[in-house]
């Protein structure tokens, strides 16, 4: 339902496709919703050059087997000026690479629309998104000043320059999200499963070691565990968690147990306080 | 989503006052249901000892309120959405803020849930707000209302507070209509019954909050029970395929049935339907469907399938409730853009007849409805649209009001009924038409609308500019604003509403004179660009021409001819434009006059040489 109003309010509507599990439930949602045409609208992927390699090969196949044409945009910029997670930090890095390039990617295309897979679970500034946010012509997000949305009408009208996110999953939970996945067998990362991997225990987190621009410090030692990840972003910056969840029906199991909640592993939203927040009003998702 | 309704889903929304303890409630309940993660947990902790409300224990508000804003405020500013389950329903909990600027947003969370919690402190009493928000929710159709009576460890669990409370609101909400309504004395701080029942209140013995919410039955059925499809989307991946996409808001489909397309008032036959799942044979309302009809329909966005023999009412004007959601007072006359489903049509408020008072639940009159109010009022849309009434199917029933200038969402509205007043008034066709008349003068009508500061020049202008056309035998006629103002508009102030009202009347002149095949000049202050657009949309397109004199404020204060901005500036004159009443400058005027270093003549003489090159004179 949502889907189709974005495509029938807006000019320019672009999916922002992340490889992850959300992405997947939004992708095989906008086939159904359009069957038997395609998705009305461009499929785009923000590259940071830091994500798993795993994501890249899964991404490159599903899109040859749909048969839609993916935007790859990655800020080159950040690549020249030789931006990594390892050496600006994660904020600096998140900055750059993602905020930016996004901004970045929808102002050379000029979309007026972008569709993402957030979650109103997921964070506690994310709580309060609307379905469809607006953003100024600047990419900024006013959480004070937001339209109401009442029953299903979603008001999209814009002027030239400004844009909107729309959420579909909004009202989605992480369970949901599984569920979902499970009654429709859809194809998913195989990161998302536990299977034994190369990690380094770093700051807290389980780092896997995805390639050779990982560098140890002293006293790190690549270790060989069970693990998954809940949610998958660049590989440095996205911790695992010790499972042995190999099929979606045994995540979901593992998910009803759990006591962690699903960005615990994420190292961009423990930054500061109100990162989140913070990093929503520059332009991130 | 259908996912949810496995386990049963309930939407509820909570509203109170400031520092009634909404948030604290919700974040109990939510650490209660074991939806409290770790590390959320941690952080809680760290969180409370920083500057929590609650002191050295847990704040437990502090885990639903979001924004970093209201964290430092101490208040929820927004409406935020929470997720969490028993095993025997899943729940999403509308967060919405108590204090008034931010009510718009209870409205929001109340559109879509079927209960609502409303919390009162014990140690205050009823207060003015809970009876507002309850007229709201039950106005948004909210049917099952649980009065909360938080803080009673603050009154020593005491029976007869309780007591006198539920009574007070029992009395009040008699007026609401059909509710159903429980009362619970809790403690969101000590989680008294919340989700376990309370020792220090054993003379209770109803339902804890969660029991409640777990077991109320909220299966209020849409009441349309024929076909209803609006049509948001049409499919056409090759000309070999038409599907009409919608999610289905009333009733049942199956392949074969007669439909009716409204507004048009086709008819057809259902040939296929495309469910999620794949071809279907039918398919029931809540589902997400494409379908196809045995003939070819011209048929749109906004476009409402129905079952032929019960289609829904179709028409340009309807009496609804309407809830204004902006700082900028809601002006009768003033041209909206009104969504309702897919359909988007212009739309004023023609009538408005009373403003709801939430203290008493009486009417009041009024000429405009300020932000937060709620009025029960006309309106007339430019086409019709196709409806059921609110009460029948929400869906159909609800629309939204959007500013046409900065696209905010300005109100809300829940259709009444129809008035079909627009089916008896038939336009009487006339067989002498406006090109007719104009082929006899030579020339093409139209207005030209003169804007400008008062004193910026614009008479004199249009004075010149008529002898000019005169002497070429150029039929025209000149409007001016203070003249008007003498006549037709005798009964009209200053205030905003009469300015759209007084706008609306000379619009409706100049149509008039249009027809008559006239050049018809208005010179008029007209300072708000929805006015002008108004009079705009009144002729056809090519037939405004708008004059932009823009001459600075210090010059027109300078030449003050009148002695007007002397008297504004000591506050004898209110709402005068340029001193405390805006002037919106348009923004892309047909004509626009610099006319600070210009002589009237010359200025005359520009507007003139392009009413030559557009082929008017």
């Amino acid at each position: 339902m949502i889907l189709r109003e974005v495509a029938a309010q807006f000019d320019n509507p672009v999916l922002m496709y992340s490889i992850g599990k959300d992405s997947a439930v939004l992708l095989h949602l906008a086939m159904k919703a359009f069957a038997p045409a395609k998705p009305p609208f461009a499929i785009l992927h923000v590259d940071t050059t830091w994500k798993f390699r795993e994501m890249i090969a899964f991404r490159d196949a599903l899109m040859a087997e749909l048969g839609l044409d993916l935007i790859v945009h990655t800020n080159m910029a950040g690549v020249e000026a030789g931006i990594t997670p390892f050496s600006h930090g994660s904020a600096r890095y998140t900055d750059v690479m993602k905020t930016a390039a996004l901004k970045e990617a929808l102002s050379l295309h000029g979309f007026d629309v972008a569709i993402g897979g957030a979650r109103r679970d997921e964070e506690a500034s994310r709580a309060k998104e609307r379905i469809f946010s607006f953003r100024s012509a600047n990419h900024r997000w006013d959480a004070k000043n937001q339209r109401p949305e009442l029953w299903n009408l979603l008001n999209g009208r814009i002027n030239p320059g400004e844009s909107v996110r729309a959420f579909p999953l909004s009202n989605w939970t992480e369970l949901d999200v599984w569920t979902y996945i499970e009654a429709e067998n859809i194809p998913l990362v195989p990161l998302y499963f536990a299977a034994k991997r190369p990690v380094v225990k770093r700051d807290g987190m389980l780092v896997m070691v995805d390639d050779d621009r990982m560098t140890l410090a002293e006293g790190e030692q690549v270790e060989e565990r069970m693990v998954r990840f809940r949610t998958l972003g660049c590989y440095p910056l996205t911790g695992a968690i010790e499972s042995e969840a190999s099929t979606v029906s045994e995540i979901i199991e593992e998910l009803t147990h759990s006591n962690l909640s699903e960005r615990a592993n994420r190292a961009i939203d423990h930054d500061e306080a109100g990162s989140m927040e913070k990093k929503k009003q520059e332009g991130y998702f | 989503m259908s996912l949810a309704q496995e386990k049963g889903l309930l939407r509820f929304l909570t509203c109170g006052s400031v520092d009634d303890g909404k948030s604290t409630l919700i974040g109990h309940l939510l650490f209660d249901c074991n939806e409290v993660s770790e590390d959320g947990l941690a952080r809680l902790h760290a969180q409370s000892q920083a500057g929590g409300r609650a002191g050295a224990a847990l704040d437990y508000s502090l885990l639903v309120d979001g924004l970093m804003a209201e964290r430092e405020q101490g208040i929820t500013i927004d409406v935020a959405y929470r997720y969490f389950s028993t095993p025997k329903r899943k729940f999403i909990v509308a967060d919405t803020p108590g204090h008034e600027q931010y009510t718009r947003n209870m409205a929001t969370g109340a559109s879509n849930s079927d209960l609502a919690i409303l919390l009162v402190d014990a140690s205050k009493g009823l207060q003015i707000q809970t009876k507002r928000h309850s007229k709201i929710v039950s106005l948004m159709g909210i049917r099952h209302l649980v009065l909360a009576v938080n803080k009673m460890d603050l009154v020593e669990y005491r029976q007869d507070v309780f007591d006198t409370i539920a009574a007070d609101y029992l009395t009040f909400a008699q007026k609401l209509g059909d509710c159903d309504i429980q009362a619970i004395p809790l403690s969101a701080l000590q989680g008294d019954n919340l989700s376990r029942h309370s020792e220090a209140m054993a003379w209770y013995d109803g339902p804890t909050l969660l029991d409640h919410l777990e077991t109320v039955d909220t299966s209020h059925a849409v009441k349309v029970s024929a076909f209803r499809l609006p049509v948001q989307w049409v499919n056409r991946p090759n000309a070999n395929f038409r599907g009409y996409s919608g999610t289905i808001s009333a009733g049942q489909v199956s392949i074969g049935d007669d439909v009716r397309i409204g507004p048009s008032g086709a008819l057809s036959k259902i040939a296929s339907i495309l469910t999620p799942d794949g071809e279907a044979k039918s398919a029931g309302i809540g589902e997400a469907v494409t379908v196809t009809l045995a003939d070819e329909r011209d048929i749109s966005r906004g476009n409402v399938i129905a079952a032929a023999d019960d289609p829904p009412p179709v028409s340009d004007q309807f009496a609804a409730h309407v809830i204004w959601m902006h700082q900028q007072p809601l002006l009768p006359g003033r041209q909206l853009q009104l969504r309702l489903g897919a359909q988007s049509v212009n739309a004023a408020v023609t009538e408005l007849k009373y403003v709801i008072n939430y203290e008493d639940n009486s009417h009041n009159a009024g000429k405009t409805l300020g932000f937060n109010e709620t009025g029960y009022c006309n309106l007339a849309l430019d086409h019709p649209v196709v409806f059921d009434t609110f009460e029948n199917n929400r869906d159909m029933g609800s629309f939204i009001l959007v500013d046409k200038l900065s696209n905010e969402t300005v109100g809300a509205g829940m259709i009444a009924f129809g008035l079909r007043r627009a089916d008896n008034v038939h336009w009487q066709a006339m067989d002498v038409d406006k090109q007719a008349r104009a082929a006899l003068k030579g020339q093409k009508p139209c207005v030209l609308w003169f804007t400008g500061l008062s004193g910026s020049g614009k008479s004199t202008i249009a004075n010149l500019l008529e002898k000019r056309l005169l002497a070429r035998g150029g039929h025209t006629y000149l409007l001016d604003g203070d003249n008007v103002r003498h006549g037709l508009n005798r009964d009209l102030g200053f205030t905003d509403a009469d300015r759209v009202e007084n706008i609306r009347r000379i619009g409706e002149v100049s149509r008039l004179m249009v027809d008559a095949g006239l050049l018809v000049m208005v010179s008029f202050i007209s300072p708000f660009r929805s006015e002008r657009r108004l009079a705009r949309q009144m002729v056809e397109d090519g037939e405004f021409v708008e004059v932009f004199v823009d001459t600075p404020l210090e010059i027109c204060e300078e030449r003050d001819v009148k002695g007007l901005y002397k008297k504004a500036r000591a506050g004898q004159i209110k709402n005068f434009t340029g001193i405390d009443s805006p002037y919106e400058a348009p923004e892309n005027p047909e004509i626009h006059l610099h006319a600070a270093d210009k002589t009237p003549e010359e200025l005359a003489e520009e507007v003139f040489a392009v009413l030559e090159a557009k082929g008017i004179v």
